[in-house]
């Protein structure tokens, strides 16, 4: 997604399916190509390799894919995963000691018979006592940990000494400097210039599936005209029937297909609407559930089963068949019986 | 010691009650859908809401707190039991009221299914 307009990727930043603005070619055979992205496998994949910084990556969580799995992402996990452990703990640290504090402050209060205001006095000291004390623990602790978490690497005494602006180029990060510069500092150095040098990178971290936006037009005052849906079929490898009557059933609505093939639903549908429906399709019956991989035929096998084959990973499962379910009577009333 | 083989046992019924379990966990979806009616008017249906609830008490509470009309249909195919049509789009709070603990039914937000756009 190159130069879309800005709204548009916006929104569509955070779904796994986006409604790209590059021309799609179909060929006769049925393979798809993208014009303005020559080879989108390779982009997709050098996609994964780059932009998947640490906090997208916690987003992520279950939608990374085992075998993606690559060595910038593997290297910035654990850094991440240090800097949340370390917050964490002081977090719980505080509380655990704070009860501790009220219990000795109740034990307080019971033993030594004193005024209400003595007591005030004594209560705010301990506190103030027991945070200094806590704060020194909680400093040891924090060096010792460091300590561990920089074993295998070079031996780095402090790290106040690894200060400095790598934008200004100050600190360790001068011309001159002949200092070691740990790795931490480094790869967050790292990922703030992929980041600002890429920033399209970032909101399009997940491997996006593109196709071409619906185009939506009115037709008179209660009908709307999907005009390309025969492409975005093509393009998913689906049946247009399938596609079809699955926004019937999810728009509550019919329709019927025009002489150039266009789709004519019933009811006014924003293109906004139509691209949700669209990605619920996606999800449902063409993205493969184990590998992501969209490259999926839908066949339907025995005892009238849909089943949903993927050509990357050769997984195979049943999808349900679409249901229309309850539609109230709209409009005109019910003819009656007899 | 007893003779394994001849133990009498149904070989039908366990398997009948694994499938009734199957079925109940394929079937136990909750659908929430919306309907355009004419202008910018809509309607949302909720269908499949487990029996042990009473459609009524939830209507009514529905209608009360949304601010809207509403009907149970009963549907003499008795396929899809009562459902409960509001008036407008109401996908989004029904939902809440469905998975909300404390006032609402606290069902699983998994079992409920949104559809429309």
């Amino acid at each position: 997604m190159d130069s879309g307009e800005p709204s548009h990727q916006r929104r569509t930043s955070r779904k796994s399916v986006a409604f790209t603005d590059q021309k799609i070619v179909v060929d006769a055979d049925g393979s798809v190509t993208m014009v303005a992205s020559p080879t989108d496998e390779i982009k997709e994949t050098a996609q994964s390799h780059s932009a998947r910084t640490p906090p997208l990556v916690a987003a992520l969580g279950a939608f990374t894919d085992a075998p993606q799995a690559t060595d910038a992402q593997d290297a910035a996990a654990p850094a991440a995963d240090d800097g949340l452990d370390l917050s964490l703990m002081k977090k719980k640290k505080k509380k655990v000691k704070k009860e501790e504090d009220a219990d000795a402050d109740a034990a307080d209060e019971a033993a030594p018979a004193e005024s209400d205001g003595a007591i005030d006095l004594t209560m705010k000291k301990k506190k103030k006592k027991k945070a200094a004390k806590e704060d020194d623990e909680f400093a040891k602790k924090l060096e010792a940990l460091n300590l561990e978490g920089k074993e295998g690497e070079e031996a780095t005494p402090q790290e106040d000494e690894q200060d400095g602006d790598w934008e200004q180029g100050t600190g360790i990060w001068a011309h001159d400097e002949t200092k070691t510069i740990t790795y931490n500092p480094l790869l967050s150095r790292f990922f703030a210039l992929l980041s600002q040098k890429n920033p399209d990178h970032a909101s399009t971290g997940t491997r996006s599936y593109k196709i071409p936006p619906p185009q939506c037009l009115r037709e008179g005052n209660k009908k709307t005209i999907f005009a390309n849906l025969p492409e975005i079929c093509k393009r998913m490898k689906r049946a247009d029937e399938h596609v079809t009557s699955y926004l019937f059933a999810e728009l509550g609505t019919s329709g019927s297909v025009d002489g150039s093939r266009r789709l004519v639903i019933k009811g006014r549908f924003q293109q906004k609407q139509i691209e949700n429906v669209l990605r619920t399709y996606i999800i449902e019956y063409v993205t493969c559930k184990t590998c992501r991989s969209p490259n999926t035929e839908l066949s339907k096998g025995e005892n009238r089963l849909y089943f949903i084959t993927c050509n990357s990973c050769g997984s195979r499962r049943s999808v349900q068949a679409i249901k229309t379910g309850f539609s109230a009577q709209v409009g005109k009333r019910r003819k009656m019986q007899g | 010691m007893s003779i394994e083989n001849l133990k009498t046992y149904d070989p039908f019924a366990e398997a009948d009650e694994e499938d009734s379990g199957q079925t109940k966990q394929t079937q136990e979806y909750i659908h929430i859908r919306i309907q355009q009616r004419n202008g910018r008017k809509t309607l949302t249906t909720v269908q499949g809401i487990p029996k042990k609830f009473d459609a009524k008490k939830i209507l009514k509470v529905a209608k009360k707190e949304f601010a809207c009309n509403g009907t149970i249909i009963g549907d003499e195919d008795s396929k899809m039991g009562d459902v409960i049509q509001l008036q407008g789009d109401q996908r989004a709070k029904i939902k809440d009221f469905l998975t909300n603990k404390d006032e609402g039914l606290g069902l699983d937000a998994k079992t409920i299914k949104v559809h429309g756009f």
